[in-house]
């Protein structure tokens, strides 16, 4: 098994990811600088947080046009699972393989700090092994992670299930005071309708071992590489 | 021919524009009593055409595909002919 870390210019997080990846999970991974176009081989791809492009136009935009995402879309189509983390979910939205769009923070400022999740539910191949319900602590950091969607696409996210986790307080209820960024319903992940693909503003890389805070985000990259073993 | 086209992207009604809100209070503090602030982005793009319709055209995907994203934004398209 092996699996991809996207690298653009001004990614910042690729390092973070491959140590958990490699040293705390223990599975193979590289980082891929996005000018290689071919993904051949690999079983997951991870696509960091940072700031590619230096979030000109949109946070992600440019990166979701790189040739690239072409290879991503085309793994995705193989039922292989895709992760994107912050800038990673900003350009995953860009690109138009998730729902919805992210926009600037409610209170227009770069927000760092720990949040209290709620996970919404275990079937997808990120949350195997969460419990359904159960409240987790991930950090998010960053300035454009208000999800936004039209009416209609909310109502089918519910309805598919495809909201992962909501920001919630620590009595796991969804209140506008455990909102970070103003994100409607709440919303910090969802996945696709094929559920492979999967896009979050949390880090679970920087919550992925106990020395950090919280080792609850560990278990996001435990049962990406349980669905790859099982699947591929 | 050498046109000049000036992009006006906007958010969508109803979208929050927290930048605007900011601004707005900031100039109430100063004094300013404004009703509403609202925040634009605008691109000058040059660009050869054979036409003004073909160049409006162009602009237009240049818009579809990168410029606004057609979830969160409206825009508009102003062209001049440069000499």
């Amino acid at each position: 098994m092996k699996i991809a870390i996207l690298q653009f210019g001004g990614t910042n997080c690729d390092q973070d990811v491959l140590h958990v990846l490699k040293d705390v999970v223990g599975v193979d991974a590289e980082t891929v600088w996005y000018k290689q176009e071919d993904l051949t081989g690999f079983d997951g791809v991870v696509v960091p947080g940072g700031f590619s492009y230096g979030d000109y136009l949109r946070a992600g935009a440019i990166a979701a046009r790189t040739p690239i995402m072409n290879s991503v879309k085309k793994l995705a189509a193989e039922g292989k699972p895709v992760l994107g983390i912050c800038n990673g979910f900003q350009i995953l939205t860009e690109a138009r393989v998730l729902e919805g769009a992210l926009t600037t923070n409610e209170y227009p400022k770069f927000r760092c700090h720990w949040t209290n999740l709620r996970v919404e539910t275990v079937d997808t191949p990120f949350t195997s092994k969460f419990r359904k319900g159960e409240v987790i602590r991930m950090p998010i950091a960053h300035m454009e992670g208000q999800f936004y969607a039209e009416e209609k696409t909310l109502a089918e996210l519910d309805e598919n299930e495809q909201v992962v986790f909501r920001y919630v307080d620590e009595n796991g209820k969804v209140t506008d005071e455990a909102n970070p960024n103003g994100s409607l319903e709440n919303i910090a992940g969802i996945v696709n309708t094929s559920r492979n693909i999967f896009g979050l503003m949390p880090h679970p890389e920087r919550a992925s071992e106990s020395i950090l805070g919280s080792d609850d985000g560990l278990r996001v990259f435990e049962s990406m590489v349980d669905y790859i073993t099982e699947n591929f | 021919m050498q046109y000049q086209a000036t992009v006006r992207i906007e958010q969508k009604a109803g979208m929050l524009d927290p930048e605007g809100t900011t601004a707005k209070r900031a100039l109430g503090q100063l004094g300013y009593q404004v009703s509403n602030v609202k925040t634009a982005k605008l691109y000058e793009i040059v660009l050869e055409a054979e036409s003004v319709e073909i160049a409006n055209q162009k602009v237009d995907e240049m818009c579809q595909k990168l410029i606004a994203n057609p979830i969160i934004h409206n825009y508009t398209i102003d062209l001049k002919e440069l000499n």
